[in-house]
Formats: structure tokens, C-alpha cells, sequence
């Protein structure tokens, strides 16, 4: 009894809700919508119009071309270490991004290269981080899974498995502090949504009340581990259920589908709601990083989804087809996005490593 | 321009491999993302995606061959509007590819880079005249928060019972009234959880104060305090830093037992990245909190449940700060050197005192800062006394005082006329049975004894 009078008159219950009750009540209501909690999909949705089906065509492609030739540096040596290809998962980020607005913060783990291009962050910098030279956004002390951009709200790469979860919603703290407007979003794959600080996390910020999208990228595989062998639970848009967290489950194959169901995740954030939860259904091609042969999967099952279900292909025939936009113009664009990387692949090759009193810089401020 | 095809490398340690299978033949037309071949290495098969698109003109490397070293070309891939066999039979380029940087011959640097600090000198810390005011230590931390919240609207306080509770052990007492529930946060039990969201905020901009109600329940949140809040600065290149304090008791309090008793100043002082404080009177937890707050770095600020009840003077006002990384000489001598922080000051205090009284001078510092460590004062001090006695209530291996014996070692071993002794807690987890806790503990007797020791006495 001393407890529920104390949460009654406790900050908590200020913050963006009436009373506590009030707030939670409300919440179960719009599994009635049938777009909650991994209930029943959406007719459909909106049609991208000629301009954004462009747009998603050359960021998802840039991703796509940038990630196989950041594989074929691997292959020569260039690029050390861990390296973690998005390709095939390009429609999630690429779909998100075109739902936000300037000032919302992204934060991810470490499959990281396409989030970044997503978020602007130069080909080139990038790249020349991959291969650890100065001219890359960490100056080369960060690699593949530490980069940053202040500028572009780009708040990391991080390499410890479901750490982004708790960081970006300390990111959306600050933007309900400030009270900014800003929504912070978070992504994780379907392994980091077994960790325990995720639950944390999605407590407070449904406590709180603050604006952060969660994205589960639900590549199907945590690393080598099928989601059926690693989750009791492999609807990840329930996830949030026993926090009250409105989730989805999204094809994340479609750009499209991304792009709408991240417009009311966001909505729903920014409007001060709380936060909210994203299952993207997504795919990655390649292995998990470079070294892994993917032998838990078939040959048959990659196949499918790649000549079936992929993004840009998805997008490209939109382009062709209902847009009716000439093959040539379309080549015109692959020209460029693969003049973009291949100058980044060239710069990252050439610029010098960094200096050697680098190794004493940036430790404390 | 024709395309190499490279035999790749599939980890940073393969050199070769064998091509074990060719899926695409001469002649076929071939996009980006096509799996064209196979390799086998020790360890795994692995596809070979093409990157380039066109007609794969030529097969340098046949099926089956082994021990193909990286980076050797296999094919040649004829470019859009190519002619395929004059591709195939065209001169090879000079250098297939460029290859990965050699790596420079190691070049030799120091495990830490060594500055010569200046000698400093905290008798200047509180000039003579200051009015001075008797609180405690909790008291002291309090006002150190609520002055600094009052200055920078950045700074907040969170933690388990910070708020309406006033604090576990009062700390933050007041502090809701003052400043409202946006500013000082009362998280769920959640330490892994809220390290996080507080270093996600600090990453933002912010200045959170994050308080442990022990930091027996940090280590849940360990990962946070080194792998995100101490490390993100240079993983970025300089671009994102943690303005961040971690604060709360640490170490022994009385009769907890073993997993609430413990000193965790080694731990976090072996991180780059983080500055550990571990203040010993109400003054220096005061204007090195102050400081903590106002630092752009992350900072552990390790605090002793016994201490909080202690009074000392503290000067009166707003404005007192102190610097981080400096030590204090408590006790001018010149027969042995008392080196300690924290609660371990006590036993170095009283014990001086004893020896005094046997016609012993011993000189007591207060390292204050366990990180970055202010070397130079001991040193200077040993210079003087050529005696050393260091003590701590953590455990003895690689602990605090082990690092300051080796420092000694190394930048003052000329000058000592006798090995450096330590006085420590024992290496066992804390008991809880009364008689057995105290002599888990280091006492006076013990650093009397050791300062005897080096003395040949």
C-alpha cells in the first residue's frame, strides 16, 4: 500500500501520463487496430511515389554496392578484423530514415556500414575507417564496428551485443529532458533481444515515457543460431507486452512498409507516447561476418529470398514498370553510386595510416 | 579495363586456400553478388561473390587447385561493352592488386607516456583566512551536487532511492525538493539498465550523476562504466566524449559480508579512459566532486558508507574545486612515508599518530586520485622519508597498493633504503562473523608494525 502511494505521487507519474493507470489502460486498447503485438498486417502499404522509390533505390543501393566492395577489401587484405555486411537487410535502415526527421538520433550495433550511409555519413570516411586510416571517422582507432558522427546523430556502432539498447534509450532520455522533439532509434537483431538489458531498458522507457523507436532487425540468425533455437518467443514485436510497448511485425523487405510502419512507430514517440517497437522481417545474404561459412542455412533458402524477396530488386521493378523510368536513367544512377564507392575504396586504400601519436590521443578529454 | 578477380581472404589469418569448384564458366555473364566459385580453407568452404559485372572472360586458376595464396588473380571479368577475348588474352597489369599495407616495423613506445609533473602543493588549496564550516562527508557530497545542479542545467542525479527516499544512506537528501523529479531520477532496481541510459545521455550531452547504492551492484553494470562511458572517446576518434560520474559507497561497510564488501578502486584504475576518485575528508569529497561533475570525462567516484558520518572542516561557499589527479600531503614527516586514500587514510592517520609518540615522524599522503595517480607527490616525499609503507582495505593482488610499489620502482628506487611494504585487506571474501571481519580489515597495528619494518626498528 505504501508503495502504490508513493508511485502515485512520484515523478513517474508526471511525466508525460496523467496517472499511471490512466496510461496503462489505454495502451492494450489499440491492439483493437489489429496493428499491434504481432496481430494481423496492414492491407498495404502506401505506394512510394516516383521520387521516393528513387531515393530508396539509390540509398539502398549505395549500401548494397558499398558492402560488397567493403567484402572484396577483406578479401585483399585492406580491411582487418570483424567485418559485418548489411546486405539484403538495406530496406530496414534505408526505409527508417526516410520516416525521420533532422535531430533524431540512430544508434546500432555492430553490422553498422549501411546505418551510417543511411544516416549521410561520407562513403569515403567510412571506408577509410574499414581500413584503418586517418582519413576514417574514428581516424582509424574505431574499424568496422566503432564509428560515429556527431553531425549526422549517428551515435555508434557499438560491438557488445544489446549495449546499443540501453545507450539509445540514455538517447532518448536526453531528448525528453530537453524536451527537443527528437526520437531516438534504436536497432538490434533478433540475438541482442535476448539480453537482459533490453528488458531493462524497455521498463524505463515505457516508465518514462521516452521517445525511442526500437527496431528489431530479425535476420533469423544470431550469427549461426536459427531464432526457433534461440527465443521462447520468436514474435519479437511481443516483446514489450509485459511493459505495455506497442510492437509490430514488419516485412522488412519492403521499403515501403518499412517507411509507413516507422512513420507511426515515430509518430507515436515524438508525440510523447512513449516508445515503440518495430519487428523488421529481414534477411541477410551473406554470413555473419566474413569468416562464417553459414553452413546452418541452405543454399536453397539464401537463393530464394535473393531472387524472390530483395529490396532494390523490389524497387527497381517499381522504377521500370509503374514509374516507368528508362533502364538508362536507372544506370545512370548505378553508375554513380558505384563512382561513389569505388572512389571511397580508392581513398581508403591510399590515405595514410594514422599517425603514431594517434596512440596516445583521445584517451581522456 | 578488364577485372581481376582475386583469390580472397576469408579472416585476418588465412594466407591460402584451395579453388574447389568454378561455378560460373568462361563466357558467362555475371552480376554483382553471383557466387562464382569455391574455396576451401582449414577451416571452412566458402563462395566467392563477384563484385564487378560482366562476362567472365578468363579462368586463371583451375578447379581443384590447391594452396592458392591471396590475392593471387584467378579470372579476368570483361567489363560492360568489353570485348571478352581480348580481355582473356590482353597483358596482365603490372600489380594485380594493392596490396594491404606491410606493417611497419614495430616502433618501440612506452607502456604510458610519462609527463614530469609539476610538484604541486595542496597547502595552497584552502588559503589562509578561509572560513571554514564543520560537516560531514554525506553532507559535503550533497552540497557538491546541489551546487553544481544549480549551476549547469545539464546536471541530474539518478539511481535507486535517490529521490523520495532521500537517498539509501541520505545522500542526495533534498534534492528532489530543490530541483523537481526531471533532474533527480528514481530508477526501477535496474543497475545494468540505467548505467546505460545515463552514458546514452551523457554520449547526448548531458551530465548525469549516476548513483549506486553500493557499487557491489555496479559490477551489473560494468560493461557500460568501461566498454561504452571509458572507451567510446577513442573508438571516435576524439568525437564523442562521456561526461559522466558514477558515484556511491564502495568497499567494506560493517558486517555486510562478502558481496557487499569490497574496494573496487583497481578495478576500474587499470581503464584508460576513466578517472577514479576516492576521497578521504568532507573537503576533498566536496571539491573533487565538484570537479567529477564539471570534468568532461567519465569518472568513478568511489565513496565509503563508514566516512559518510564523519565531520571535518570544509571551506565555506560555492566555489570551492579541487583538482583531480593531485594528492595532498595530511601529515608532514620525514622518517617514513604513509601512502593511502580513502577510508585506508584512517589506519595511515592513526598509525601516525602511534609513531609519533615513539619518536616517529611519518609523512601521510592522501593520494585522493587513484587515477590518473599523483605520483610525483609520493615520490617526492620518498625522496625525503626513503621509506614507504602503502595502504589499502582492497584485496593485495594487483591491487592499488601493488601499483604504487612498482611506480616507486620505477621512478624513485635510487632513493629507498628499504623495500616498500603495504598493509592491505586479506585475500579472502569478507567473513561476516564479527572477530573474523576485523581481521579481514587492515588495522593500526599492522601499519605501525610496517612502518617499523622499513624502518629496521
Amino acid at each position: 500500500m505504501a508503495t502504490s502511494a508513493a508511485k502515485a505521487s512520484s515523478g513517474v507519474a508526471t511525466r508525460g501520463k496523467t496517472t499511471a493507470s490512466a496510461a496503462k489502460a489505454e495502451k492494450p486498447a489499440k491492439a483493437a487496430t489489429g496493428k499491434v503485438n504481432g496481430a494481423t498486417k496492414t492491407a498495404g502499404p502506401k505506394p512510394f511515389s516516383r521520387e521516393e522509390d528513387l531515393v530508396a533505390y539509390r540509398e539502398m543501393l549505395l549500401i548494397r554496392r558499398f558492402e560488397e566492395k567493403a567484402g572484396q577489401l577483406y578479401g585483399m587484405g585492406l580491411i582487418g578484423g570483424f567485418c559485418h555486411l548489411y546486405i539484403g537487410q538495406e530496406a530496414v535502415v534505408v526505409g527508417m530514415q526516410m520516416a525521420t526527421k533532422t535531430g533524431d538520433q540512430v544508434i546500432t550495433g555492430y553490422r553498422d556500414h549501411g546505418h551510417m550511409l543511411a544516416c549521410g555519413m561520407d562513403a569515403n570516411g567510412v571506408m577509410a575507417e574499414l581500413t584503418g586510416r586517418r582519413g576514417g571517422y574514428s581516424r582509424g582507432k574505431g574499424g568496422s564496428m566503432h564509428m560515429f558522427s556527431r553531425e549526422k546523430h549517428f551515435y555508434g556502432g557499438h560491438g557488445i551485443v544489446g549495449a546499443q539498447v540501453a545507450l539509445g534509450t540514455g538517447l532518448g532520455f536526453a531528448n525528453w529532458y530537453r524536451s527537443n522533439g527528437s526520437v531516438s532509434l534504436a536497432y538490434f537483431g533478433d540475438g541482442a533481444a535476448n539480453q537482459g538489458q533490453v528488458y531493462e531498458s524497455f521498463n524505463m522507457a515505457e516508465l518514462w515515457s521516452l521517445p525511442v523507436v526500437y527496431i528489431i532487425e530479425n535476420n533469423r540468425y544470431a550469427m549461426g543460431t536459427a531464432v526457433s533455437r534461440a527465443s521462447a518467443q520468436t514474435d519479437f514485436s511481443k516483446r514489450g507486452v509485459s511493459f505495455n510497448i506497442p510492437g509490430e511485425q514488419v516485412d522488412g523487405m519492403d521499403v515501403q512498409a518499412v517507411r509507413e510502419a516507422g512513420l507511426r512507430a515515430i509518430e507515436h514517440a515524438r508525440a510523447g507516447k512513449g516508445p515503440y517497437i518495430l519487428e523488421m522481417q529481414t534477411y541477410r545474404y551473406r554470413g555473419h561476418s566474413m569468416s562464417d561459412p553459414a553452413k546452418y542455412r541452405s543454399k536453397d533458402e539464401v537463393e530464394k529470398m535473393r531472387s524472390e524477396r530483395d529490396p532494390i530488386e523490389q524497387v527497381r521493378e517499381r522504377l521500370l514498370g509503374k514509374h516507368k523510368i528508362a533502364e538508362d536513367e536507372i544506370k545512370k544512377i548505378d553508375a554513380e553510386v558505384r563512382r561513389i564507392v569505388n572512389e571511397s575504396a580508392e581513398f581508403a586504400t591510399v590515405d595514410p595510416e594514422p599517425d603514431v601519436s594517434e596512440l596516445w590521443t583521445d584517451i581522456t578529454l | 579495363m578488364p577485372i581481376d578477380v582475386l583469390m580472397p581472404a576469408l579472416s585476418p589469418t588465412m594466407e591460402s586456400g584451395t579453388l574447389a569448384k568454378w561455378l560460373k564458366k568462361e563466357g558467362d555473364r555475371i552480376k554483382s553478388g553471383d557466387v562464382i566459385a569455391e574455396i576451401e580453407t582449414d577451416k571452412a568452404t566458402m563462395e566467392v561473390e563477384a563484385v564487378d559485372e560482366g562476362i567472365l572472360a578468363k579462368i586463371l586458376i583451375g578447379d581443384g587447385t590447391e594452396n592458392v595464396a591471396v590475392n593471387t588473380r584467378i579470372a579476368i571479368i570483361a567489363g560492360e561493352g568489353e570485348d571478352a577475348s581480348a580481355a582473356a588474352s590482353g597483358p596482365a597489369p603490372a600489380v594485380a592488386a594493392a596490396p594491404a599495407p606491410a606493417a611497419a616495423p614495430a616502433a618501440t613506445v612506452p607502456a604510458a607516456p610519462r609527463t614530469e609533473i609539476p610538484a604541486y602543493d595542496a597547502t595552497s588549496e584552502v588559503p589562509a583566512g578561509t572560513e571554514m564550516v564543520k560537516m560531514t562527508v554525506r553532507e559535503a557530497l550533497r552540497d557538491a551536487m546541489a551546487e553544481e545542479m544549480r549551476r549547469d542545467a545539464d546536471v541530474f542525479v539518478m539511481g535507486e532511492e535517490v529521490a523520495e527516499y532521500q537517498g539509501a544512506y541520505k545522500v542526495t537528501q533534498g534534492l528532489l525538493q530543490e530541483f523537481g523529479n526531471r533532474r533527480v531520477i528514481d530508477t526501477p532496481i535496474t543497475e545494468h539498465g540505467f548505467a546505460g541510459v545515463g552514458v546514452g545521455a551523457a554520449l547526448a550531452g548531458l551530465k548525469p550523476i549516476v548513483e549506486f547504492m553500493t557499487f557491489n551492484f555496479a559490477m551489473q553494470a560494468i560493461d557500460h562504466i568501461i566498454n561504452s562511458a571509458a572507451k567510446t572517446l577513442y573508438m571516435s576518434g576524439g568525437q564523442l566524449g562521456c561526461p559522466i560520474v558514477f558515484r556511491g559507497p564502495n568497499g567494506a561497510a560493517a558486517r555486510v559480508a562478502a558481496q557487499h564488501s569490497q574496494d573496487y578502486a583497481a578495478w576500474y584504475s587499470q581503464i584508460p579512459g576513466l578517472k577514479v576518485i576516492q576521497p578521504y575528508t568532507a573537503a576533498d569529497a566536496k571539491g573533487l566532486l565538484k570537479a567529477a561533475i564539471r570534468d568532461p570525462n567519465p569518472i568513478i567516484f568511489l565513496e565509503n558508507e563508514i566516512l559518510y558520518g564523519q565531520s571535518f572542516d570544509v571551506p565555506k561557499g560555492d566555489d570551492f574545486v579541487l583538482p583531480i589527479g593531485k594528492a595532498r600531503v595530511a601529515r608532514v614527516g620525514h622518517h617514513v612515508t604513509l601512502v593511502s586514500f580513502g577510508i585506508g587514510m584512517t589506519y595511515a592517520m592513526k598509525a601516525a599518530e602511534a609513531l609519533a609518540g615513539e619518536g616517529i615522524e611519518a609523512e601521510v599522503i592522501d593520494l585522493r586520485t587513484i587515477r590518473p595517480m599523483d605520483v610525483a607527490t609520493v615520490v617526492r616525499s620518498i625522496q625525503k622519508t626513503n621509506r614507504c609503507v602503502a595502504i589499502e582495505e582492497g584485496w593485495p593482488q594487483s591491487g592499488v597498493t601493488a601499483e604504487i610499489g612498482m611506480k616507486i620502482m620505477e621512478e624513485a628506487f635510487d632513493y629507498l633504503d628499504a623495500p616498500v611494504a603495504r598493509v592491505t585487506g586479506k585475500d579472502v571474501p569478507m567473513p561476516y562473523a564479527a572477530n573474523l571481519e576485523k581481521l579481514a580489515l587492515p588495522n593500526v597495528g599492522e601499519v605501525v608494525a610496517a612502518a617499523k619494518a622499513v624502518l629496521y626498528r
